[in-house]
């Protein structure tokens, strides 16, 4: 395994994508990146890309005096102009590589903006910030960094309440919305933190949304210490993590689950739900559960030893490599650029009742990375977000797009991956494309399968 | 209107009417404003990214590399090398204690994976602080690899777009001039300013083919090294998107006493008058002969087409944003060719003397705006009940959020809107949008409806 002092092709995005749209995800929030107006622009144009919806990102648009003088004058204007035109409830600060280097005191800035601007003003809107010099971890560590601060910043008191908090991590808008129901089917009330289920997938409107509706109620966010317990998802999550803040300084029950792709992970996952709620699996889940089950047999013969490569956010690869052991597709490559250090551990967990042996699991990887170690492991498939298709053009096999960005697709953000009810998404995709390639690679062009 | 203008905005908003005309531009965007722009470092990863044949290393952190992965329609004709995304992937590490080291061995070990004819290396906003030599770097591995290895002083804070287009032309400049330039014809051009976006260059090297002069280089769309290093023998250099290049064209002139004019490929009016423009430069009956063969040859086809789409759009009305002024031009020109009414147009980057001509050529009651956002741009499109808004992907979900139909002229566009038969795509993609059943539908008529 050879290891390149150049990246070709990354399997990753910087921190501040990450933070920016978990900032989106919280009621009347803006995301502001404290840096060069260059790096705002271009992380909206690729979340526009994926999501086909606007996504407003102010930015303090530092020029060379500020890099020299420090970016706190115009930290300060920036603030005072969004307040002024978006009027938002919540601004959410994510530095960037310039400013962390520089040596911008954020906090101090934002002390400072306070008594100076929003004395005595009740219409302030409460600012957040984060840390997230792209130059350390991915768009996944800026993602949960962000979710981290909202509840660190935010969480100051402790009403109790009956609530369960879901810290799901960056899943689509679809799954977000299979979450609320699925809380709704157990009778639970939640608050789940980030829920972009809206403001990055909204109706069509006739005035411009600058603060879209949707997000997590940041009343609900407040309230999240009091709560009966919190749900997080992920195996490959960092040390500080929105579920570990509450529990260890406000006592908040955690229980983690890998992200619920598949039948087994689905499965712990409504266990939990189920001694939350103390409530037996709702119909409509058991009623998913089983036609999963009877597809899976259905399309069983197509599937059985195929070879899957694998790419995405490191929980992400977890999930379905969980899930396409369980369909008899072996991941013979999985692959993150993501660098937690469990990625390898985790994929062993999951799926050493059903695999013989551990996928092959590389992490910190890029696209040439991934194209070298596929030599000689024959994939039938790939599996992963739009930024694998140059790769399998090359090997010409198909690509079944899932997770962020999907770039070449409509829809990306109505992929839905959890439950039995992504599951079965999943696989219907999964299958049909496998026969899609037999049919399409037959000189005989069969009419049934 | 002004609800959605910022204080310190209104200086780069003018609705053309009886007050005098005064237009602020080329600013610094304002903090807080939600400005389309980029930055310096997006603005040299245009200009260069099309040479298709070079190594385009992103020395920073990975962002910067990951979100221009192939994000341009820039086609090549042969090589692809610059559809791929190099980064140094800078660490915390490198951030402290230098990323020169690693700057060189990553460029060595692309190089020899690779063989390009020439590397441009771009710094970013981070490598400016941490003050790494990369032009010491770049000459290192110039001399050990035998080929140009080109610095681009792109560091993202430095200003705006058009800082990044200076430094791109800056790096060009080293590769003009170190060609051998036998044989090229006197009748001889480069073409500057065009990024064969869905293959428009290939349509606009044919015309000069047929009229007879002989393209030199390609700055830089489907462009190769070894081109643009005798872009020196070429007589005259044609500038599009005078933003981007024209400081190029500049310093060719005092270099080498190449002269230059502006041109655009969009439009009809545009495209043929590109065309002349050159025949008359050189003087010579024959080519003006070919040239006129060549626009009747293509108006005979295109006009009766057209025709069709104009009498389905005449009398709609259009708002356009882009990057550069100077399509912006074209871009009324071509909506007037079609019977439209253009009631909004800005720029990112345009210039006072820019923003003069858009003036002039604009009707009262027209909305010209400098480095606009989101807000603005949504409330124009909503008072000037515009039917059809021209822009780039970052425009595209305000229009469509909005129930308005949407054109992308900008360098993600994956169709040929340049050309004569440009302007027939052109009008199909407004036509398509425009009159979809779609837009019954949307919030905006449906409340008409009733």
């Amino acid at each position: 395994m050879s290891n390149y002092q150049s990246t070709t092709n990354p399997c990753k995005l910087c921190k501040p994508l990450g933070a920016s749209i978990a900032f989106r995800g919280v009621e009347g929030a803006v995301p502001f990146l404290h840096g060069s107006q260059g790096c705002a622009t271009y992380m909206r144009r690729y979340i526009i890309s994926h999501f086909n919806e606007p996504i407003d990102i102010a930015s303090s648009a530092l020029g060379e005096k500020h890099a020299v003088y420090g970016g706190g004058p115009n930290l300060k204007l920036g603030l005072k102009n969004v307040t002024a035109k978006y009027k938002p409830k919540l601004i959410g600060i994510a530095t960037t590589c310039l400013t962390e280097t520089i040596g911008d005191d954020v906090n101090m800035f934002l002390e400072e903006y306070k008594r100076e601007f929003c004395a005595g003003s009740d219409v302030s809107p409460t600012l957040i910030n984060v840390s997230t010099p792209s130059y350390s971890g991915t768009h996944m560590e800026g993602f949960h960094a962000a979710v981290a601060a909202i509840i660190e910043q935010l969480c100051l008191e402790s009403p109790t309440s009956d609530t369960i908090n879901f810290f799901p991590g960056f899943v689509s808008s679809a799954d977000i919305r299979w979450l609320k129901d699925v809380c709704a089917d157990f009778g639970l009330s939640s608050t789940i933190l980030p829920d972009y289920s809206d403001t990055l997938d909204g109706r069509a409107l006739s005035e411009y949304p600058l603060v879209p509706e949707g997000g997590t109620p940041i009343s609900a966010i407040k309230k999240m210490t009091g709560s009966k317990a919190s749900v997080e998802f992920g195996w490959c999550l960092p040390a500080k993590t929105g579920g570990k803040i509450l529990e260890a300084i406000w006592g908040v029950r955690l229980e983690r689950t890998g992200l619920p792709i598949g039948i087994r992970q689905t499965d712990q996952f409504l266990e939990v739900l189920k001694g939350l709620s103390g409530k037996n699996m709702p119909q409509r889940h058991v009623g998913a559960r089983g036609r999963l089950i009877d597809a899976m047999v259905d399309g069983h013969k197509y599937l059985f030893g195929k070879r899957a490569v694998v790419y995405g956010e490191e929980d992400l690869v977890v999930g379905l490599a969980s899930f396409l052991s369980e369909i008899g597709i072996h991941p013979v490559l999985c692959a993150s650029g993501g660098k937690s250090g469990l990625l390898s551990r985790s994929i062993h967990d999951v799926t050493k009742d059903i695999l013989p042996e551990s996928p092959h699991v590389r992490d910190g990887a890029d696209f040439y990375d991934m194209a070298e170690d596929i030599e000689g492991l024959a994939p039938d498939i790939i599996i992963g977000n739009s930024k694998g298709y140059h790769l399998a053009r090359k090997l010409g096999i198909p690509l079944v797009r899932v997770g962020f960005p999907i770039h070449d697709r409509l829809g990306g953000q109505r992929i839905l991956h959890l439950g039995y009810q992504g599951a079965q998404m999943l696989y219907d995709t999964i299958v049909n494309t496998i026969i899609a390639k037999k049919q399409e690679d037959s000189p005989v062009g069969y009419s049934y399968m | 209107m002004q609800a959605a203008i910022l204080k310190e905005r209104q200086g780069q908003i003018y609705e053309k009417g009886d007050s005098p005309f005064a237009m602020e531009c080329n600013k610094d965007s304002l903090a807080g404003a939600v400005s389309q722009r980029a930055c310096v470092f997006c603005g040299s990863r245009v200009v260069l990214y099309p040479i298709a044949d070079a190594l385009h290393l992103v020395h920073g952190p990975i962002g910067c590399a990951a979100y221009t992965w192939d994000i341009r329609g820039a086609l090549s004709s042969g090589p692809d090398l610059h559809r791929m995304s190099f980064s140094t992937d800078l660490q915390e590490h490198d951030v402290i204690f230098g990323g020169e080291k690693k700057l060189y061995n990553a460029l060595t070990e692309l190089i020899d994976r690779y063989h390009p004819k020439a590397a441009f290396v771009y710094s970013t906003c981070i490598v400016g602080l941490i003050g790494d030599d990369m032009s010491a770097v770049c000459r290192k591995v110039g001399a050990e690899k035998g080929i140009p290895v080109l610095p681009v002083q792109s560091e993202g804070f430095k200003g705006n777009k058009r800082e990044g287009y200076k430094a791109a032309c800056d790096a060009l400049r080293k590769l003009v001039g170190t060609g051998d330039i036998t044989g090229i014809s006197p009748y001889s051009i480069n073409i500057l300013g065009d990024f064969n976006l869905a293959g428009e260059i290939w349509l606009i090297r044919s015309y000069f083919e047929k009229m007879g002069i002989e393209v030199v280089a390609n700055i830089t769309g489907d462009g190769r090294v070894a081109d643009i290093q005798r872009a020196h023998g070429a007589k005259l250099n044609l500038v599009q998107c005078s933003g981007s290049t024209m400081y190029l064209a500049k310093q060719m002139e005092k270099d080498y006493g190449i002269p230059n004019i502006r041109v655009s490929y969009f439009g009809v009016e545009d495209m043929a008058e590109s065309l002349y423009a050159v025949a008359r430069y050189f003087g010579v009956h024959e080519i003006m002969e070919r040239t006129k063969q060549v626009v009747h040859d293509e108006l005979t086809v295109l006009l009766p087409e057209l025709k069709r789409y104009r009498e389905a759009l005449a009398g709609k009305k259009a708002a356009i944003y882009v990057g550069g002024a100077f399509k912006a031009f074209s871009l009324v020109k071509a909506f007037s060719l079609l019977g439209m009414d253009v009631v909004m147009v800005g720029s990112q980057t345009g210039t006072k003397e820019d923003y003069d001509e858009l003036q002039g050529i604009t009707q009262k009651g027209t909305i010209i705006v400098d480095d606009s956002n989101p807000l603005e741009l949504s409330s124009f499109l909503k008072e000037k009940e515009v039917d059809i808004f021209v822009g780039g992907v970052k425009e595209r979900p305000i229009a469509y959020k909005l129930g308005v139909a949407f054109c992308d002229h900008n360098h993600e566009r994956k169709e040929m809107l340049a050309g004569f038969a440009g302007m027939l795509n052109f009008a199909k993609e407004v036509y398509s949008s425009v009159m979809s059943p779609v837009w019954r539908f949307v919030p905006r008529k449906e409340r008409a409806n009733v």
